[in-house]
């Protein structure tokens, strides 16, 4: 090497190092204000959002993570009360029901907006639901439409004219829908993302309905009608929404702004929060050992919400022994739940006797039986097995995660202490996991469920003996004619009858085995307001702001 | 030099494409779908989510496929994140991911060296013990242990440094840097010094010495040139290794690298974001044992001969 050529490589590499220092630290030595300092002058609030969302496109999405963002930048037919979840007037300002609750009618607000400045009109709401229906788009919640006539058909491809699905533009501002059944909860479904409304002509200059890599949902291509619009989207990063100027009833936003940021590790979380990089955290669970220290330290800021889902174990009963229903039911009374809240889980989670959640709207399902160690004793020698002895070793599958492994230990012992069986642990990576139930490969695996809406139906539905989602071989016909009476019942006491019905079911039948329901752990900073617990963690942003003790 | 550059780059074809090949064919093998979700995907959105992005052509045509895409650099749609390609995905990521590597490289360089140099010039005292008890932590401590200590310690107790963040607050790529070089810096001390104490002991040195030079010129200028010669043949590996392991330190400072969806790629089964990843760093790592040998050559003259270059 030449000397010359060294002299250049030695300088190359010092002011290399040189920029590389003041890069690193750049900004040093500046004084300024964390983020919520700064977000509480200026009414933007700084959210921990889980994860990077999938997409932003309604249409498309799947997660909580997703969800929580785009309900800021989208508005359906109707909305919900934050607080309560009724349903509230949306783009729709009012409707008429017919007597059979089969026909809605509804009147689109005038004032409503796209953020280009576009009306929001009827013809908006068929063109969306006809995209969100058509089989081109990968849309995994199009079955929630299914309610609409004619629409699981068009999903299927059993007819291609969508003038059969039950939506109708009576005018520019005048919608018609008609039901296949009647729908109690139908106004509260119509404010999921599926029913959101899309922008047809942004739509058709990225790309079409079905383009998968289609930049419409980018800042900058993004038109919305919601209280919010989007600015920056920067992948793993932050994704920021500004207060919409074009929305119908923007005097009611207080927020200028809202930065979400996919802080997927919950310990990254909680530490983000404590020095005050964001107001909130919204992971569904945190740290167990960390809610003792919030509790005794900072009591107003740890919200711990029961919640509308379950958390449960399937047995795959295509399995001997759990075949029969009596070793499904001895292992179910063998089960110390309040235990395992109270000194395993000890998130406020509820010990769970049903495997539907109660319902904030009035379903409350009974409890048949409670944990009994003599009772499961006697179930088990009945189904042949007495004092456990010759029951055949079998496994608890649980996907990777130490909630789940602490309780499933738990019910090793219990199971083993109670009624002498000897139980083996298996924990999988997620998709290996659900590929194992799926296949129903499993002895007796873990599962949670989260509703979408609130109705019984949302957890019932699952057992349905072909339904996608049951994993555990259990198929009655009882079961499903029970299920078949109730989606076509319109009356609401009779609708509750027979949910008891399929309950009882259940509890004498013992497919999956309860153990407790969900509940949301979350900090939140006093100083945001109007974020109301609910038992469907839902937070919309229209109505929070941020209140400091000086600014009143 | 020039001819040993291109011979290395053209070996590199033939190991790139059994990268893309064994990768292919492992991710294929894993159980589960890229699509599998906890909630039953129904059969007809699979079925177009399968067409949409051509899941259900034979193994060979997809590879081709593939292939064909990947040499017009084109990396594929995400099956995860769907509105953008990894392409988009690696030019947001790697930008952020070299800055990172490169603060924790200078980190580990300065400290590494400094502390392998200081231990080596009075080695078996206190001035050796402690520098190198200090990198023997440094070795053991992960980045996931470190990097909790190091916020417990300087954001949130003293409240110097940010929490996490990557360019939003001032000073908040110094802990990232540090937790991330710490590791390869304790190395680097381990390796300069051995190097050192070696050089030290050389004839040469001795004949500086006698000359009545200075110690910093006998250490600095004489001595370090020699001595580095282990820790630019580590230098090359661990660039690679920062490169494709800052996972860990990307989640602990929420920083929007690529490691980040590299590992989501694996849990996710996206595919093509997994091939995509594994290619860059591959091609990463091919690039950095190169540059390493060369500056190797560079610092060392009697190599120069060995590989057919000119001497100086």
């Amino acid at each position: 090497m030449q000397p010359k050529v060294a002299k250049v490589m030695r300088s190359t590499v010092l002011s290399f190092l040189i920029a590389a220092v003041i890069g690193l630290t750049s900004g040093c030595g500046e004084k300024s204000l964390t983020n919520v300092e700064y977000g509480n002058q200026n009414q933007i609030l700084y959210y921990g959002n889980g994860d990077e969302p999938k997409s932003l496109d309604p249409h498309l999405i799947t997660g909580s993570p997703d969800n929580n963002v785009i309900m800021n930048l989208f508005e359906g037919l109707t909305s919900k009360d934050a607080a309560t979840l009724e349903p509230l007037p949306g783009v729709a300002e009012s409707w008429k029901i017919s007597e059979d609750q089969r026909v809605y009618t509804f009147q689109l607000r005038k004032n409503a907006r796209w953020s280009n400045g576009d009306p929001v009109t009827a013809k908006d709401f068929v063109f969306s639901w006809h995209r969100a229906l058509s089989p081109a788009v990968p849309n995994e919640y199009a079955y929630i439409m299914y309610y609409l006539e004619g629409a699981e058909e068009f999903r299927k491809g059993k007819h291609k004219d969508f003038n059969k699905v039950g939506v109708k533009a009576l005018s520019s501002h005048s919608l018609q829908i008609t039901l296949k059944y009647p729908a109690h909860f139908f106004l509260q479904l119509l404010s999921h993302h599926s029913f959101y409304p899309v922008h047809e002509a942004t739509l058709m200059k990225f790309g079409g309905i079905a383009d998968p890599i289609s930049k419409w949902i980018l800042p900058g291509n993004f038109v919305g009608n919601g209280p919010f619009v989007l600015k920056r989207w920067e992948l793993n990063k932050v994704i920021e929404l500004v207060k919409s100027e074009t929305y119908w009833d923007k005097d009611a936003v207080r927020l200028q702004a809202a930065h979400f940021y996919p802080i997927e590790d919950q310990q990254a979380e909680e530490r983000a929060y404590r020095s005050g990089q964001i107001h909130l955290t919204n992971t569904p669970q945190m740290d167990i050992e960390k809610i003792q220290v919030y509790r005794d330290k900072d009591p107003d800021a740890l919200r711990m919400v029961p919640t509308y889902t379950s958390y449960y174990y399937e047995f795959n009963v295509n399995k001997k022994p759990l075949d029969d229903a009596r070793v499904r039911r001895a292992f179910a009374l063998a089960i110390d739940r309040t235990l395992i809240v109270k000194n395993v889980t000890k998130g406020g989670e509820t010990p769970a006797y049903n495997f539907v959640a109660p319902d904030p709207v009035g379903y409350e399902p009974q409890v048949y039986w409670h944990e009994d160690v003599d009772e499961a004793r006697r179930l088990l020698a009945e189904a042949g097995y007495p004092e456990g002895r010759g029951f055949p070793v079998f496994t608890i599958l649980y996907n990777t995660h130490d909630n789940h492994q602490k309780v499933a230990v738990t019910i090793q012992q219990m199971l083993k202490k109670n009624l002498n069986i000897d139980v083996q642990l298996e924990n999988k990576e997620w998709k290996v996991y659900i590929a194992a139930k799926k296949n129903l490969e499993h002895d007796i695996a873990r599962a949670g469920w989260l509703a979408d809406y609130v109705d019984p139906s949302n957890f019932f539905d699952i057992f349905r003996s072909y339904a996608g989602n049951n994993n555990t071989g259990w198929k009655n016909a009882d079961y499903d004619r029970l299920m078949q009476e109730i989606t076509a019942e319109s009356d609401k006491a009779r609708r509750f009858e027979l949910f008891e019905q399929a309950n009882r079911l259940l509890a004498d039948e013992m497919p999956v085995l309860p153990i407790y329901y969900y509940s949301d752990i979350n900090l939140v900073n006093p100083v945001v307001q109007g974020w109301y617990d609910n038992v469907m963690h839902y937070h919309p942003l229209k109505y929070v702001y941020l209140q400091t003790p000086s600014t009143p | 030099m020039l001819r040993i550059i291109l011979q290395r780059l053209f070996t590199a074809i033939p190991v790139l494409f059994l990268v893309i090949l064994v990768t292919f064919v492992l991710i294929r093998l894993a159980p589960g779908g890229p699509f599998d979700a906890e909630r039953a995907v129904p059969a007809e959105v699979l079925e177009n989510l399968n067409k949409r992005y051509k899941l259900n052509d034979p193994l060979p045509v997809q590879f081709f496929d593939y292939l064909s895409n990947l040499l017009r650099g084109d990396f594929g749609p995400s099956f995860k994140y769907p509105s953008r390609t990894v392409t988009e995905i690696i030019n947001a990521g790697m930008p952020v991911t070299l800055e990172l590597s490169v603060y924790a490289l200078l980190v580990a360089v300065i400290f590494g060296i400094g502390a392998g140099v200081i231990a080596a010039m009075r080695p078996n005292t206190l001035q050796d013990y402690v520098p190198m008890s200090l990198a023997m932590l440094g070795i053991c401590l992960p980045s996931f242990v470190l990097g909790p200590l190091l916020i417990l310690f300087f954001a949130i107790g003293l409240e110097w440094l940010p929490v996490s963040g990557w360019g939003e607050s001032p000073g908040d790529k110094i802990l990232p840097a540090i937790t991330l070089g710490a590791g390869y810096a304790a190395y680097i001390a381990r390796l300069s010094r051995g190097g050192m104490l070696e050089t030290l002991a050389q004839d040469y040195i001795r004949t500086a010495r006698a000359k009545g030079l200075a110690e910093w010129r006998v250490v600095f200028v004489h001595a370090l040139r020699g001595g580095l010669g282990p820790v630019v043949s580590f230098a090359g590996p661990a660039v690679a290794g920062l490169l494709s392991g800052s996972f860990v330190v990307e989640t602990i400072y929420q920083i929007p690298g690529l490691g980040r969806f590299y590992l989501q790629g694996a849990f996710n089964r996206d595919y093509t974001m997994i091939l995509g990843m594994t290619i860059l760093f591959a091609f990463f790592i091919i690039v950095c044992n190169l540059l390493a040998d060369i500056v190797q050559v560079w610092l060392n003259p009697r190599l120069r001969s060995l590989h057919g270059g000119k001497t100086a």
